[in-house]
């Protein structure tokens, strides 16, 4: 921050030059409002922060921040004030002239609540002519919030100057706010400053307009209640839509999660509890992967993950389909043995897992294309879950075309179907099933790939989710892909409605609950194959 | 019941357990009340209550035997109701704490107090008289499985996905017990318990009478089991395990048997859990974890599923392996070893401890019996009709 600072000095300085009527750095009242930070005195000290700060001297900038962390040094016998840099080095505050050393007997300008709030103000308006977009924008925001009288000033004059769109907006916002919360603002400016912060419509804005004091003209009182109204019920929309979102998320991470066990059970009716370790595998592919990248090839990071995607897919694969070949293939017919067998095996993982890497969480990194987020309206999004979304979709979509046009794909719908007829017609059933359950472990190894970006990779990563994906097939139904689809998205967002009302933990029992109701209606699930292959 | 059939039901090997549990149950106690510490034969105080442990297990094991082994209902959810007749004796026993927990409240228990409740929630009214929560050991887990199999057999949810909705049944609970306004003391659950009936739960005596207590539960539990299979009823639950569409076809009322056996067995698992609790010394919403419930299904399955005696046997084996290899430097293994015990078992031993003991036992037997039965039939001139299959 130092370091850039001189460059920081030339460009306000400049900045402030350029505004017509921006005072000269004349010597008189800069120097003696610098002085009266040394008398020690609250209000003495306010004053000088107003003049300082509408001064435009290039100094006005790292006087207040030096003042607002400490480091304004002032010496009450010579009526000298310092700014210490971070770095130590100590400037004369009236003259910016370096100085060798502050003397012994200064000692930092203290503040109370109501000078630190007139420091946030006049630093806000100073930075509100700083060069960079989002500087200004952010300095806008803090004006809005703390609407102090003083920056109205400034706020004009940034106003007046500002070509960005969505700088001008946060300006005329922060202008609307002050003028709102000014006693002797004339009543047309603000109900025009009500509209202004209306069209803001957030959270911020309604506890704006909720806190204005009862000495405001009554139009102005009626405008704010009807703003409020406004605000309140586009926030409930908003809010609707931004758990519509977060539904879509979790549904699409238990939709990945899913899918591989719907495959496995539809086509083997082999319930597979160890379908959470081909997940934690995956997610462990990618920590080498991203592990192997930083200590070797630096530069490719951000394709760590497009590299860890197939990789995680053949290494879940096969250890799904030597799974298969060596445990599962002895106990077609006993669904409840594969059941207890396969939880054995995941325990078996689990604690591999955990000799190999240790019992903590390790760390998978975003590449710089999946961290950050965009505003949209008044939701966040982030891009790594909108990444998930769409691989996702993008996985089933896969999928769907893989069952559909391929010779494996019919023969597993083959199976799925009839398994008897099927082998009588001349498919290697048992060759399906290996590759079946290759398929779905591997499908399960990108869900990791995926999840490793959102969650944290441990041992336990994969248990958190089993139960969830056996809900999501139990109720989408079994052999149907698209009954995955549809109970993933419909629990994802069910449960995010439910969220905000009854809590976290009391949301997720409530669609438990609603699950075990559910299968009494429909014992098979939302889109049940018909027919008599059901019945095993 | 009457002592006819009790007296028919019992083979040889449910003599021969009968009597091993009734002399440990005995034995036991007054080994380590009666001799003195330094005798070889005197057994430590943490060894009745670790051995009170197991036979609590048994009993879980047992209920579950009897509708996996008997009615081909795998629950994996068992340790739910195991768990809810454990916090209703926790309950009472919290009750009788008193004024002498850390805040001194005569009527709230500490969690209480720590959490601001204003008064006793209406559950826990009622629980501080013995013969209340006794009778809730047993209403609680019973009606629960009661509803839940009601509805879950009527709409004929059968298989695997009603392993899967019984884990689900468990885990939600699981997420309920972690709450502290819940009711329950949330994730610390119920502990620092004083007295039961008026005797201190950390006294010796104490804990030889709940040892002796646990091994008379085992027994009649074991009897109630062996009444339920050796019955009619019981061989019309054999006939659900195998063919539960035919069984119907023929006429039974299928729900209304495995709903009859689930809440029964539910119930002694209630049982076991609150003699658990004193001889444990705390109940937490751990125990309602799915993963224990599994476990406990592993225990039948090493011990012999459809042989009672197999079920209480394997969750004693399994359990002193597990007290055994997690006490010492194998303790990083043990997680190997009980996946591998899953994966072994299954593949391997899919009858089990007793049961492969039996298929080995019972030709050898025959051959002894029908060469006796051959020189007795010569003379009568008449043979044994062949059970058709």
């Amino acid at each position: 921050m130092l370091a850039n600072l001189p460059a920081r000095l030339r460009t306000l300085a400049l900045s402030l030059f350029l505004i017509a009527f921006a005072l000269p750095a004349a010597a008189g009242p800069f120097e003696d409002a610098v002085a009266k930070f040394a008398n020690d005195d609250f209000s003495d000290t306010d004053a000088a922060i107003g003049v300082v700060a509408s001064s435009g001297n290039p100094l006005a900038y790292p006087i207040i921040s030096a003042l607002k962390d400490g480091r304004l040094m002032a010496d009450a016998d010579s009526k000298k004030v310092y700014v210490t840099g971070t770095d130590g080095k100590s400037v004369d505050a009236a003259t910016g002239e370096a100085v060798a050393s502050v003397p012994a007997s200064a000692s930092a300008v203290r503040l109370n609540n109501r000078l630190r709030r007139s420091v946030d103000a006049a630093l806000g308006g100073l930075t509100l002519l700083s060069p960079d977009v989002g500087t200004r924008i952010q300095a806008a925001q803090s004006v809005f919030k703390s609407h102090e009288e003083s920056a109205l000033p400034v706020v004009d004059n940034a106003l007046a100057k500002e070509t960005n769109r969505s700088a001008k907006t946060a300006l005329s916002e922060a202008r609307a706010a002050i003028l709102l919360y000014k006693p002797d603002a004339s009543e047309v400016d603000k109900l025009e400053a009500v509209a202004t912060i209306k069209g803001r419509g957030d959270q911020e804005a309604m506890a704006l307009l909720t806190g204005i004091g009862s000495d405001q003209p009554a139009s102005v009182k009626a405008g704010a209640a009807s703003a409020i109204a406004s605000i309140q019920s586009s926030l409930a929309v908003w809010s609707g839509v931004q758990n519509a979102w977060y539904g879509l998320s979790l549904g699409s991470v238990l939709l990945l999660a899913a899918i591989g066990l719907a495959i496995t059970f539809g086509v083997m009716g082999v319930i597979n509890m160890a379908h959470g370790e081909m997940v934690m595998i995956g997610a462990y592919t990618t920590f080498v992967v991203q592990e192997v990248i930083r200590t070797r090839y630096p530069g490719l990071f951000d394709y760590s993950l497009l590299i860890a995607v197939p990789l995680a897919f053949l290494v879940a694969g096969a250890i799904g389909v030597l799974i298969e070949r060596s445990i599962i293939r002895f106990l077609y017919g006993r669904p409840l043995e594969t059941l207890l067998a396969t939880w054995g095996l995941s325990l078996v993982l689990q604690q591999a897992v955990r000799t190999m890497f240790g019992p903590t969480n390790r760390e998978v990194g975003n590449p710089s294309w999946m961290s950050g987020a965009f505003e949209l309206g008044q939701i966040t999004i982030t891009y790594n879950r909108l990444w998930i979304l769409v691989f996702t979709l993008a996985v089933f979509a896969i999928l769907l075309a893989m069952l559909r046009y391929t010779a494996l794909g019919l023969e597993m719908r083959a199976v799925t179907q009839n398994r008897r007829m099927a082998a009588s017609m001349g498919i290697a059933t048992s060759r399906v099933d290996a590759l079946t359950f290759g398929l779905g472990s591997g499908i399960a190894g990108i869900a990791g790939v995926a999840l490793s970006q959102i969650d944290n990779v441990s041992p336990n990563l994969g248990q958190s989710y089993i139960i969830d994906s056996f809900m999501v097939v139990v109720f989408g139904g079994v052999g149907n892909l698209w009954g995955t689809l549809v109970g993933a998205f419909t629990l994802g967002i069910a449960n995010k409605f439910l969220e905000p009302v009854a809590g976290a933990v009391l949301g997720k029992i409530a669609i438990l609950v609603l699950i075990i109701l559910f299968i009494q209606k429909r014992p098979r699930g939302l889109f049940a194959l018909k027919g008599r292959a059901v019945e095993a | 019941m009457t002592p006819h059939m009790l007296t028919r039901s019992l083979d040889r090997g449910a003599t021969i357990f009968l009597l091993v549990v009734a002399t440990i149950g005995v034995l036991i106690p007054l080994s380590n009340l009666l001799l003195p510490s330094g005798s070889f034969l005197h057994v430590p105080t943490y060894l009745v209550a670790l051995w009170g442990k197991y036979v609590c297990y048994a009993i879980l094991a047992l209920s579950i035997d009897l509708i996996w082994g008997y009615c081909g209902i795998l629950s994996l959810g068992h340790g739910a109701f195991f768990a809810l007749g454990g916090y209703a004796m926790g309950m009472y026993l919290m009750r009788q704490i008193g004024t002498r927990g850390v805040y001194g409240n005569p009527i709230l228990p500490d969690f209480m107090v720590f959490l601001n409740y204003p008064k006793l929630p209406w559950y826990w009214h009622g629980f501080d008289m013995f013969w209340f929560a006794a009778l809730m050991v047993i209403v609680v887990p019973g009606l629960l499985a009661f509803c839940f199999g009601w509805l879950a057999f009527r709409s004929r949810v059968t298989g695997v996905y009603l392993s899967i909705i019984t884990q689900a049944m468990t885990y939600a609970l699981l997420l309920g017990f972690f709450r502290n306004d819940f009711g329950f003391g949330g994730n610390n659950g119920l502990t620092d318990f004083k007295d039961i009936l008026g005797f201190n739960v950390q006294a010796d005596g104490t804990r030889a009478t709940l040892f002796l207590l646990s091994c008379l539960a085992l027994i009649i539990g074991f009897l109630i089991c062996r009444a339920i299979v050796s019955s009619k009823l019981g061989k019309v639950l054999i006939a659900i395990r195998d063919a539960e569409s035919r069984t119907r076809f023929l006429g039974y009322r299928v729900e209304s048997y495995k709903l009859f056996v689930f809440t029964v067995s539910a119930c002694m698992a209630g049982v076991a859990g609150a003699l658990y609790v004193p001889q444990v010394g705390i109940i937490n919403p751990s125990e309602f974890a799915p993963g224990n419930s599994i476990e406990a299904v592993i225990w039948v399955a090493v011990g012999g599923r459809g042989t009672l005696v197999g079920a209480a046997l394997g969750a004693v084996v399994v359990n002193y392996a597990k007290t055994f290899f997690t006490s010492g430097v194998l303790a990083p293994y043990w997680l190997f070893m009980l996946g591998a015990l899953f994966i072994l078992v299954t593949l391997l031993l899919p009858k089990g401890i007793v049961g492969t003991f039996n298929s080995w036992w019972e030709p050898m037997r025959a051959k002894r019996v029908s060469g006796a039965a051959e020189s007795a039939a010569a003379e009568n001139g008449v043979s044994e009709p062949k059970m058709a299959e």
